[in-house]
């Protein structure tokens, strides 16, 4: 690393402490605050902190957390990885990433995707992971074929190495002028927002994991790497067992992007591995916490999409506990619900609760599921027998579950 | 009472941005409590448009999306044969703005829509994003909307529709009206399941079809209309 400016170097010192103090003081993590006080200190902060680290970013609608999680874990075995392990994925979180690793040699970065031309430019990032895009908080989120059209224009012309899935159409069109792409097929479980060719409009033909487009020359790319069931194949050929402690299929996608993505730095599938399989949860996701002989395996699932892949995790045998909330970073609006089949929920003891319980009641009142509301979590804990119990949650409704058990990890 | 009921769905595949699917699901739950069976056509954007159906529903979605799915509804004909011979139509958010004469497309350049209602619609100057509440027209006997608003368009009715309602909380149509209604058309800015918050709007479209409803248990319906309502209404 070349010695930063002094004016970044104050600007980042600065930040730091006002990290440690929001810390000290309880407020949270002090990743979003630390990086603020920076960039208004000096603005270009965050250009000279990327400055001559391999960098990685990556974004999607779901899953971006759990992958940077794994490609850092993998990474550190070649040498120091600045990352945002908390989910602070703007601007200021960056540049409080990576001003607390100032000597890593490599950082990932998950990146917020209205944000990801931005950061791009900004700090010219070596690689890019992007894994999916699907319908998300519209009410403040960017519509997504916007969005890819975004993701398109920024990737456009330049050398960064695009490690794409290509199983998502929106993510193969945003991908695919961009210079260099080393696709993956990871598959794509939620598809309602793919039925349309992102280039023309046409319908899409798929059949199994293919797609192409009935009306233009647009289709699926050829994968380079394949996610096989429980395996990975590589460009070779090579099939490797994921073995990764996370759960579910959406985990093992993670996982099969995150072995394009170190090998991209050197890291062979077989050292890389080591380190995928060390990462047990993630901000608290998959964790099981303990209440009066209860075993509470807590998932998160932010919109639809989340919500398939939360029901892929969950045990059919256990009862289930569904919170949803609806502030600000959950979305205001909670259309979403009526996007989610949930009748798959169907025979097992199913409590609702969270601040729009009701919303969730009705949604499930006309699929037909019997449910059981409840004024708390704590009463749902309660009218449950002691045993396994799997809870999934949307985002504010899993933080104050979390925060109920102490956020324990 | 007609004891046999014809959803229509259409492009889900390119106007379906948010829940509009629950507008489905409320219409056949509700005519299922009532003894009815119902048959649900999902019709793709590739797809023509089915004239036989009692009730046509389309959604929202983006920019590209809506002039697409405008220019495929012109080229089909098939819904403007079925409202001529009285089906009903409940139009939502971008499917709203296209029955009109036209909308705003990508760069607010003026597209032409489908011509089934008396609006014009063009790009506000912001987003109008949140809770909204209204007073029904009182001639449909229909009690307060609620629902979720999340739009950019501003429309213009013209004298060949009715405004559905008069807003109280939100935007709308953006001179104090929600919505309009002609005939058996139903257009509104609530986007995606606005049935689902309003059951008094979606037996509108079921009578208008089946003729006279018995009363169903509405607990869950009510329970949620009176919560969302208590948090946006003054006083």
């Amino acid at each position: 690393m070349s010695q930063l400016p002094l004016r970044a170097q104050l600007a980042s010192a600065l930040g730091r402490t006002a990290a440690t103090l929001s810390r000290a003081t309880g407020r949270g993590d002090g990743s979003v605050i630390g990086g603020r006080v920076g960039l208004m200190l000096e603005p270009d902060l965050l250009r000279q902190l990327a400055a001559d680290r391999r960098l990685a970013l990556v974004s999607a609608t779901n899953g971006k957390t759990t992958t940077t999680r794994l490609i850092a874990s993998a990474l550190r075995q070649l040498g120091e990885v600045a990352t945002n392990a908390f989910g602070a994925n703007m601007p200021a979180g960056h540049v409080s990433a990576l001003s607390s690793a100032k000597d890593a040699p490599y950082a990932v970065l998950e990146v917020d995707e209205k944000y990801l031309p931005e950061v791009l430019d900004t700090t010219q990032a070596g690689v890019v992971c992007l894994m999916n895009l699907s319908r998300d908080q519209m009410d403040r989120a960017a519509e997504i074929w916007l969005l890819a059209q975004k993701w398109r224009r920024a990737l456009a012309s330049r050398p960064t190495l695009v490690i794409a899935n290509c199983d998502d159409p929106l993510v193969a069109w945003a991908a695919s002028g961009a210079a260099r792409v080393s696709w993956v097929a990871a598959g794509q479980r939620w598809r309602e927002d793919s039925w349309c060719c992102p280039e023309c409009g046409g319908p899409l033909d798929r059949k199994g994991a293919d797609w192409a487009c009935r009306e233009c020359v647009f289709r699926r790319p050829t994968p380079s790497w394949v996610l096989d069931g429980e395996d990975v194949i590589d460009p070779r050929g090579q099939r490797w067992r994921l073995d990764l402690q996370l759960p579910g299929q959406a985990n093992r996608a993670n996982g099969a992007i995150a072995l394009a993505t170190v090998a991209a730095f050197g890291l062979e599938p077989g050292h890389a591995l080591l380190g995928l399989r060390e990462v047990t949860s993630v901000a608290g996701r998959y964790t099981t916490v303990e209440r009066d002989g209860r075993s509470l395996r807590l998932l998160l699932a932010k919109n639809p999409a989340g919500w398939l892949e939360a029901f892929d995790v969950s045990d059919p045998a256990l009862p289930i506990i569904l919170s949803v909330n609806a502030q600000g970073p959950d979305g205001r609006d909670t259309s979403w619900l009526w996007d989610v089949d949930y009748r798959i929920l169907m025979g097992r003891p199913v409590l609702v609760t969270g601040e729009r319980r009701r919303d969730l009641a009705l949604r499930l009142y006309v699929a037909g599921v019997p449910f059981q509301l409840c004024d708390s979590f704590g009463q749902a804990v309660a009218v449950l027998p002691p045993g396994r119990i799997d809870v999934i949650a949307n985002y504010t409704a899993f933080q104050q579950i979390r925060t109920e058990f102490g956020r324990a990890e | 009472m007609t004891s046999h009921l014809r959803l229509v769905w259409i492009y889900p595949d390119l106007l379906s941005t948010y829940g509009d699917q629950g507008n489905v699901l409320v219409l056949e739950q509700r005519a299922r409590a009532r003894g009815m069976s119902v048959e649900t056509v999902h019709v793709r954007s590739s797809d023509p448009v089915p004239e036989q159906g009692d009730i046509y529903l389309i959604g929202g979605g983006e920019d590209r999306p809506q002039i697409l799915g405008a220019e495929r509804l012109r080229k089909d004909g098939g819904l403007h044969r079925a409202i001529g011979r009285g089906a009903a139509l409940l139009a939502v958010c971008a499917g709203y703005q296209i029955m009109g004469t036209v909308f705003g497309g990508e760069e607010g350049q003026p597209v032409p829509g489908i011509g089934l209602l008396d609006i014009s619609s063009g790009r506000g100057e912001r987003r109008a994003v949140g809770e909204l509440a209204a007073e029904v027209d009182p001639a449909l006997g229909v009690p307060t909307l609620t629902g979720f608003e999340n739009h950019m368009g501003v429309t213009r009715l013209g004298p060949g529709v009715r405004p559905l309602s008069r807003t109280i909380v939100g935007t709308g149509n953006g001179d104090g009206t929600e919505g309009c209604y002609a005939g058996k058309v139903i257009g509104t800015y609530l986007h995606g399941p606005a049935l689902a918050r309003n059951p008094g709007l979606a037996d509108l479209l079921l009578a208008w079809t089946a003729g006279p409803l018995a009363p169903i248990d509405d607990t869950w319906y009510q329970r949620l209309r009176e919560e969302r309502l208590a948090a946006v209404l003054p006083g």
